[in-house]
């Protein structure tokens, strides 16, 4: 094909800048070490993945990116600042949306209104405002209800607008979830196992969503994946975990020929 | 119209076009429904961006003649994409938007296309993974610009851009006179039949063809400029051209369309068209899902629901056709509308409905007529690509479900010996593009068409009755005549079954595939505490076989009483274990069945509904919807039916 779509990875281009750097992290709980002096970057605009084993600290580090977790050791640089310990308000108002691995969404509430929740940080209206829909609030809700209309079509759910999420199949209430997150326009987009529990049609259709959204918002995404097909495909540089420590860090070409990944995670060749 | 200049006849698309925005400039012309809000366009607006998108085209290098392939759902852009073309002087070539690549490629290297305007991302991926097999396709043109930004753009063009670069008076003389240049005579579209054998075939239609039907048709309905349609049935097929494009155009009436194919119901219920057509198969489904509800519905309810439609069954048709009913039933029957009929047809968003068609299939009695006893205006027409659809249908107060109604003002019908039905209209195509042969083998040099199917004209009342395919209308072994499809319709009459093949030509007995519906049967399943985790799971069961059964007994009871048709009951009959699907070319794009497909693809379980076999292990190639292959096993079990006693007497297995 003389003409064909550049998806995946984007063309090397002079190193963008650094949006998150994580610098010799140690997290414990007790005597449990759950992440070992590891360091690594994200980059502004690229797709970051995190992939290991299971127990290998990756969830923690996700928490640890979204500022959930306060490392015992090391430091989190975010947008050019260190990073001080934060209470929840504040870790909501930095920047960051994550979805979860266990969908965290209000089961009784309709999709539109998951997705609205996702706005919340960006009212401003009072609260007495917003209850009786005067004023600013009503052209803030209409506002913020356009935002998340267009987020209804990119994500193509217009069918379950209305629907209440408890009664959708999984893969819809994943992408429900995506949509939350990206109502609150997200800098950095934390995504906890986007595609575990789904059949390959879904899996295609998420990838695609996580590739369009970076494309065409220009969001930075973290994700946490243990489909290694599809990581390899849509991810721009991989961090390699096992037991708390980084064991690999590259592009996905170079993560896959390293011995020490190839050992640890993928397994030794079995024939 | 009273246009100053002589030569403004309504013949061309561009002419009514021009006659919509002068008569009915501020109506809505076009509506859709985006970000969750019902956008609309009036015919002034519409018309503003159809010359901006063609002469943005001509600045493209859009030639007269070319073909302009249009791939994507029911857009107005997609629409005013096709008026622009023919405002240009080009030829717009719908295609079916959920065709997959091979078949794209075959249709857009017969017509030359050189353009191509497309929906999305999906469809540019299409296009571009033909490119090597279509060196005319110079441009492609995309309506939504989602995940197509990294894409190369030497030959890409987002639709807003060559619509905003036709904004200005660059190419407006060159258009005015490419307009000006056409006549009736010309081509207004090329469609691709589907065809149940072989190659999709272009059928080139002229503005006279389309505009001459879609005035006959719209006079026998009375529509009006203030009615309105939902435009969701394929852009590709003739039926939406006519109504989407002819009839819209001719009569000045608003087009909406859809938010997505999952909302059309919905959608359906906001817009409350006036003007309805659906198949058969829709109003099956529908039926299907309020029978569900019912069933889950409060005792109270039921009750009410069972009286109020007993009663709509006795008068309800006659209500509608106007024939004489006592005040008594009159006055229930309001009473009905007010408790049950009328919140029903709002729920389904029929409640505006003047004007409703079903066509394509037979239709069973039962479904044709709770619609109409609920007070829904369904009428059958008949029609062809060829014919630009109208070929007979009924008017208002001369309904009925066995036949699909007289010719259309304008058509002349002929019943040859053979019993094949032949039509002469001004709907009747021009050519089959690039095919003589074809083209002599349909239509005749005096104009006459065969239509392919069975079927006689009733003595009286001058009504058309379709018996079937005519090539499909065989012998059996004994010599019985042989009519799969009505069989087959009897079978599909089940809520619970989808779709049925009936094998028997020139064989010693009729034997059927069945597929189950699998939202009726699932349902009924869900009922019954029937676990099942896939759909060959739940055709396989003993009670769905159990029940299929005293379906097909059923039928043969009912066949048994025919004396022409006795031979065709069902002996032997298995579920299949997939549902036929056109990716896998088992059906045609509007789902008719293909019958030499089927039966070289399932030869192996043809064979054991012959041989007595009771059961039979197959593997099936099933093709996904981006076009991959894969397979699926299954051992089929295959059961004997009860037979009833006249006609040729070889049950008792």
């Amino acid at each position: 094909m003389s003409v064909a779509p550049q998806s995946g990875p984007a063309p090397a281009q002079a190193p963008a800048e650094v949006l998150m750097e994580m610098r010799d992290i140690t997290l414990r709980f007790g005597g449990v070490v759950a992440i070992r002096g590891i360091s690594f970057d994200i980059r502004a605009g690229e797709i970051r993945a995190i992939i290991g084993p299971n127990g290998a600290g990756k969830s923690s580090m996700l928490n640890v990116i979204n500022g959930f977790y306060h490392p015992q050791e090391g430091e989190v640089w975010f947008r050019g600042q260190r990073r001080k310990p934060m209470k929840p308000h504040q870790i909501a108002h930095q920047g960051i949306a994550r979805t979860f691995q266990n969908i965290a969404l209000f089961k009784g509430m309709s999709t539109l209104d998951n997705i609205m929740t996702g706005r919340f940080t960006r009212m401003r209206a009072p609260w007495w405002q917003q209850a009786v829909w005067a004023g600013p609030a009503e052209r803030e809700e209409v506002a913020n209800r356009a935002f998340v209309e267009h987020i209804i079509d990119f994500l193509e759910i217009q069918a379950i607008r209305k629907t209440p999420v408890g009664r959708l199949p999984y893969g819809l209430q994943k992408r429900v979830e995506l949509g939350r997150a990206l109502a609150a326009e997200p800098k950095l987009l934390l995504l906890d196992e986007p595609m575990a529990g789904m059949n390959v049609e879904e899996k295609e259709d998420m990838s695609r969503f996580i590739l369009d959204v970076n494309d065409e918002f220009g969001t930075t995404i973290a994700l946490i994946e243990h489909d290694m097909g599809v990581v390899m495909d849509i991810s721009d540089r991989v961090v390699v975990m096992d037991y708390g420590a980084k064991i690999g860090d590259g592009t996905p070409d170079e993560v896959r020929s390293n011995p020490q990944v190839i050992d640890a995670y993928l397994g030794v060749a079995h024939d | 119209m009273g246009d100053a200049d002589p030569a403004a006849r309504l013949d061309t698309f561009p002419r009514l076009l021009a006659r919509n925005v002068a008569d009915f400039g501020a109506r809505p012309a076009y509506r859709e429904k985006e970000f969750g809000i019902w956008q609309s366009w009036t015919w002034a607006e519409a018309g503003t961006e159809i010359r901006a998108f063609a002469r943005g085209l001509i600045g493209l290098g859009l030639a007269v003649g070319d073909h302009v392939a249009i791939v994507g759902t029911n857009r107005p852009h997609l629409y005013w994409a096709m008026a622009s073309a023919q405002a240009a002087g080009a030829i717009p070539v719908p295609v079916y938007q959920d065709s997959v690549a091979d078949e794209i490629a075959y249709v857009l290297d017969h017509c030359d296309a050189r353009f191509a305007v497309v929906e999305d991302q999906e469809q540019v991926d299409k296009l571009l993974e033909i490119q090597d097999r279509l060196p005319r396709l110079e441009r492609i043109i995309y309506l939504d610009p989602r995940g197509l930004r990294r894409y190369d753009h030497a030959r890409l063009h987002r639709y807003a851009a060559v619509a905003d670069a036709g904004r200005d008076d660059a190419h407006a003389a060159e258009l005015t006179a490419r307009s000006a240049a056409l006549g009736g005579a010309d081509t207004c579209v090329m469609l691709y039949t589907s065809g149940t054998t072989g190659r999709p075939k272009g059928v080139v239609l002229s503005h006279d063809n389309i505009i001459l039907t879609a005035r006959a048709a719209a006079e026998v309905d009375a529509l009006r400029p203030t009615d309105s349609i939902l435009a969701y049935l394929p852009m590709a097929w003739v039926g939406d051209f006519i109504f989407s494009m002819g009839q819209a155009y001719w009569v000045g009436f608003c087009v909406c369309c859809p938010e997505s194919e999952a909302t059309m119901q919905q959608d359906l219920r906001e817009i409350g068209p006036s003007y309805f057509f659906a198949p058969p198969r829709f109003f099956e489904g529908l039926l299907t899902s309020v029978t569900i509800r019912m069933e889950d519905a409060a005792p109270v309810k039921q009750a009410l629901y069972r009286r109020a439609m007993a009663l709509a069954g006795r008068v309800g048709g006659a209500l509608l056709d106007g024939a004489p009913v006592g005040l008594r039933d009159r006055l229930r029957y309001r009473l009905g509308e007010a408790l049950v009929f009328a919140p029903l047809k709002n729920a389904l968003g029929l409640s505006r409905v003047r004007v409703a068609y079903t066509a394509g299939e037979a239709i069973g009695p039962e479904l044709f007529g709770f619609y109409r006893a609920i007070g829904i205006n369904l009428k059958q027409l008949y029609g062809q690509t060829e014919a630009s659809v109208f070929i007979t249908q009924q008017a208002d107060g001369d309904v009925r479900v066995d036949t699909v109604g007289p010719p259309t003002p304008g058509v002349e019908l002929r019943i040859a010996e053979s019993g094949e039905v032949f039509y002469r209209s001004p709907g009747v195509f021009v050519e089959y593009y690039k095919n003589p042969d074809s083209t002599a083998a349909t239509k005749d040099a005096e104009g006459w068409v065969a239509t392919g199917d069975a079927g006689f004209l009733e003595d009286g009342t001058g009504h058309l009755r379709i018996i079937d395919r005519a090539k499909d209308v065989g012998k059996l072994a004994s010599g019985a005549l042989f009519a799969p499809k009505y069989v087959e319709n009897k079978l599909k009459f089940y809520p619970n079954i989808l779709e049925a093949v009936v094998f028997g030509a020139d064989r010693r007995m009729c034997c059927a595939f069945v597929n189950i519906d699998l939202n009726a049967v699932g349902n009924w399943a869900e009922r019954n505490n029937i676990a099942y985790a896939s759909y060959q799971e739940l055709a396989a069961h003993p009670r769905v076989y159990a029940m299929i059964q005293e379906h097909v007994e059923a039928v043969n009871a009912d066949l048994a009483q025919d004396e022409t048709l006795s031979g065709c009951q069902v002996h032997r009959f298995l579920i299949l274990h997939k549902e036929l699907d056109p990716d896998d070319g088992e059906l045609t794009r509007t789902r008719k069945v293909r019958r030499r497909i089927i039966e070289q693809k399932y030869a192996d379980l043809i064979d054991a509904l012959y041989d007595g076999s009771g059961t039979i292990a197959t593997e099936t190639e099933v093709t996904y919807e981006d076009g991959r292959k894969g397979s699926i096993r299954a051992t089929l079990e295959i059961r004997d039916a009860k037979v009833g006693a006249s006609g040729t007497r070889m049950a008792a297995e």
